[in-house]
């Protein structure tokens, strides 16, 4: 019986394997991912006999992906190392990078000197950089992660991050935890703050498109698309789209500032 | 032919048989030929008792982890265990019976509620409670040691009641014609009796808790420093791989199949002493 | 100071009985809250759409279909290799070394953490046989789960089946293979069916393996080498990355829902069996 069952199952596998071939395939960073799962729906939409496959797995899982063609664009939320440097790759959009508090934390604006200080767990009462008497409860994301890395690149330097930091796995939780917690600090995408926590301004400056776009707020990151060799096909096709102007106003509406690849601006 | 037949038929059955096993042997070669490299390269000892974990930078070192489970388990052992006693002994001795037909579904309810909806509740309730009335960022030992400890009622009831069950009915009858109270007799001798069984269903009950993986990753907090309080974050090993393997490549990723070893490790010591104790009696 | 008897029965029973009801309030208190906060999500659009914008709008059929399809490879795959295990270890051999190897393997595969499974999985179905993410690679570490729930079910049910069963169709002169398809199989039937019900509610609740082996995506499958997010782990995303709340707390109704379904079912089921039984 079992036998039976198993070549049937055998015999559907096969037949399906063959149309799933036709998808293209988009996989990578979780933080991309969300603003890709919106391109492709709308890209759909428009050419409605393509199909655009999202998959989360992470900056490097995206990057190994397109290396080994097992996805078809890799996504990736931090810049490329020098030795993935051999594929070919295009910012689609920028995101900045924003320290957040609760509501309830009277606190506006830290020093890039000051984060550090609290990542490293030198600084560790919230009195110490301005504000009430109480123990910060420091918040970073998993090793590996595209944001925790741009983070390490754009503030840590050579420092570390505590090892007593609570680790969340997305930017949602991060938040959650932030906006229920008044002495916590945490750090997520521009793009997902919302009025349950307080983005903090960094040596004054806030963090808005305009003040990303002219350099003048430091922590911003780069959303790449990644792909083994120039593009071709549907997938460069879907990639026109992310960089013709609907699909920067899309991104742009979705709270990323546009790539100075668009056309955009 | 019918010979054959039935020879053929006693073959198949064998075969499917030794399909726990091969499947078994395929884990254990899978997960160890992944894991093994890296605690080769880092050194047993190293890996083991290392004080840092940061795959960033190449170092490999789950004790904080370890700590992080044992004090989450312990801690579900200490709130859960008397619980899940008194729970079958209700089932088992007092409860009358329409109450026991209504608790005893319940409590196959609760083992079948998927792990992550305990974890969302924990997020929910438990962890600004901890928070708010005991200080702390809430996500912490004790906030996962209260979820595993309801998590683990269900093994620990069921396989006790039945331990309890299985009892020789004279044991009861005499204990009770001699004079003794109910309660006399439950603790006097029910409960040494049914001792064996009952050490067996904690330790299957701590295994799952040492196992359980998404709702600790929500409660926990996932700091890989040792903790001091139980009030502060820890990482479990579950939760180390849970929280890490979507992301990781390359020798990262056979770090935390190295983890899984360790984890497998620890079971399958916890499973073979369960079974032991069972079989023995 | 000595408490008496009959103060220390007191204590004791009410202790216990305070257990009992306190398990009882937490257990209800999760499965109402989620109820409430859900079933208003539930509408026929969220059962029968598509998830659009990340889950945030749109309903969960991709999910409710992937679901099943990883359940359904789950089952398929393991029952035939569970009831054959049964039936190996209850009609054709002695207790002895082999069974007992045997049993030692399922009773270890039941004790080994889901992210183990959700390891093995990833490394053997989804890398070395390259299914890749897929409702096939998801569904088979499932089959590898419930496995064991399968065989000691089955076990415990053929092990009732009364041995004038077989001795009657022997002594008609039947084989054993006959005897066991024929009588044993039958009347073993309810107990094998309530494994399979408790295999499917674990495979339904299931986290942390089928998030290592299917994948994540929202699009509908096409196929069984499509990549699929389950119920449970579009929960555990929608609630974590604080998509929609909303949706989340559907999803989880939905789910709550479908335990307790097939719970009554496996309550409904031991009841007709024990009263047929004896």
């Amino acid at each position: 019986m079992s036998i039976m069952i198993l070549t049937i199952l055998m015999s559907m596998m096969s037949a399906c394997s063959q149309e799933s071939g036709s998808a293209t395939i988009v996989a990578g960073s979780t933080s991309v991912q969300p603003y890709a799962e919106v391109l492709a729906e709308e890209y759909m939409i428009l050419n409605s006999n393509s199909e655009i496959d999202i998959q989360g797995g992470g900056s490097s899982a995206g990057i190994t992906a397109a290396q080994t063609q097992s996805a078809d664009i890799g996504m990736s939320s931090r810049a490329l190392k020098d030795e993935e440097k051999s594929l070919w790759s295009i910012e689609i959009a920028r995101d900045g990078l924003v320290l957040i508090v609760n509501p309830k934390n009277p606190l506006e604006n830290l020093a890039l000197d000051q984060i550090r200080n609290i990542y490293t767990g030198i600084i560790t009462d919230w009195s110490q950089v301005g504000g009430s008497t109480a123990n910060i409860h420091l918040i970073a994301r998993e090793e590996g992660s595209g944001t925790r890395s741009a983070f390490t690149e754009l503030v840590m330097g050579e420092a570390e991050i505590t090892p007593k930091a609570i680790v969340q796995d997305s930017n949602g939780s991060v938040m959650q935890l932030v906006a229920g917690d008044p002495n916590a600090i945490g750090f997520i995408s521009l793009g997902l703050v919302n009025d349950e926590v307080k983005a903090l301004h960094l040596d004054g400056i806030e963090a808005t498109a305009e003040n990303i776009m002219n350099d003048s707020y430091k922590l911003s990151r780069p959303f790449l698309f990644v792909t083994k060799g120039e593009p071709t096909g549907l997938t460069k096709s879907f990639i026109d789209f992310t960089l013709s102007l609907e699909g920067q106003e899309l991104l742009s509406k979705e709270g990323l500032i546009p790539s100075r690849e668009g056309k955009g601006n | 032919m019918k010979k054959f037949k039935e020879n053929f038929s006693e073959r198949v059955f064998l075969l499917l048989a030794l399909s726990a096993l091969s499947v078994l042997a395929l884990i254990t070669v899978f997960i160890f030929t992944k894991g093994i490299p890296l605690i080769a390269k880092v050194g047993v000892v190293n890996f083991i008792f290392g004080m840092k974990w940061s795959p960033s930078q190449g170092s490999y070192g789950i004790f904080p982890m370890i700590v992080g489970t044992i004090s989450v388990t312990l801690g579900a052992a200490i709130i859960g265990i008397p619980i899940a006693i008194c729970c079958s002994i209700f089932l088992a001795e007092f409860a009358p019976a329409t109450l026991r037909n209504i608790f005893r579904p319940a409590i196959q309810l609760l083992a079948g509620i998927p792990s992550v909806v305990y974890g969302f509740w924990g997020v929910l309730f438990i962890v600004p409670m901890i928070r708010n009335y005991l200080g702390g960022p809430g996500l912490s030992i004790l906030a996962g040691s209260i979820i595993l400890a309801i998590m683990i009622l269900p093994t620990i009831i069921s396989i006790t009641e039945v331990t309890i069950l299985a009892l020789p009915r004279h044991y009861k009858d005499g204990a009770l014609a001699l004079g003794l109270t109910h309660w006399q007799t439950i603790r006097h001798l029910l409960l040494p009796a049914a001792k064996s069984g009952i050490v067996a269903a904690i330790i299957l009950g701590l295994g799952r808790a040492v196992g359980e993986t998404m709702a600790v990753i929500m409660v926990v907090g996932n700091a890989v420093a040792l903790p001091e309080t139980i009030l502060d974050p820890v990482r479990t090993m579950t939760t180390n791989i849970g929280i890490e393997m979507g992301y990781a490549s390359g020798e990262h990723q056979q770090a935390l199949f190295a983890t899984g070893i360790v984890l497998f490790i620890i079971i399958m010591i916890m499973n073979a002493t369960a079974q032991y104790i069972t079989r023995k009696k | 100071m000595r408490i008496d008897a009959q103060t220390s029965q007191k204590i004791a029973k009410t202790l216990i009985w305070t257990a009992a009801l306190f398990v009882i309030v937490v257990l209800f208190s999760i499965i109402i809250y989620i109820l409430i906060k859900g079933i208003p999500m539930i509408s026929w659009q969220f059962l029968t759409e598509i998830p659009r914008n990340m889950g945030r709008s749109g309903g969960i059929s991709s999910s409710i279909v992937g679901t099943l399809l990883v359940t359904a490879v789950a089952v398929i795959v393991a029952t035939p290799f569970g009831i054959g295990t049964a039936i190996y270890l209850t009609e054709y051999t002695r207790e002895g070394r082999v069974t007992r190897i045997i049993r030692f393997s399922a009773e270890s595969l039941a004790g080994i953490p889901s992210i183990v499974y959700g390891l093995f999985g990833f490394i053997f179905f989804v890398i070395y046989l390259k299914m890749g993410w897929s409702i096939l690679s998801g569904g088979l570490t499932m089959a590898i789960m419930i496995l064991p729930t399968i065989i000691r079910t089955s076990e415990e049910a053929i092990r009732t089946v009364p041995n004038l069963y077989r001795e009657v169709g022997f002594s008609l002169g039947a084989t054993k293979w006959q005897a066991i398809t024929k009588t044993v199989l039958p009347s073993a039937l309810p107990g094998i069916v309530n494994g399979v019900i408790l295999s499917i509610g674990r495979c339904v609740a299931e986290t942390a393996a089928v998030m290592l082996t299917a994948g994540s995506t929202l699009r509908m499958p096409i196929s069984l080498l499509s990549p699929t997010r389950t119920m449970a782990v579009h929960f555990y995303i929608l609630a974590r990355e604080g998509i929609s709340m909303e949706n989340a707390y559907g999803t989880a109704a939905l789910l709550i829902i479908l335990i307790l379904l097939i719970n009554v079912g496996f309550n409904m089921l031991v009841n007709r069996f024990v009263s047929k039984g004896r």
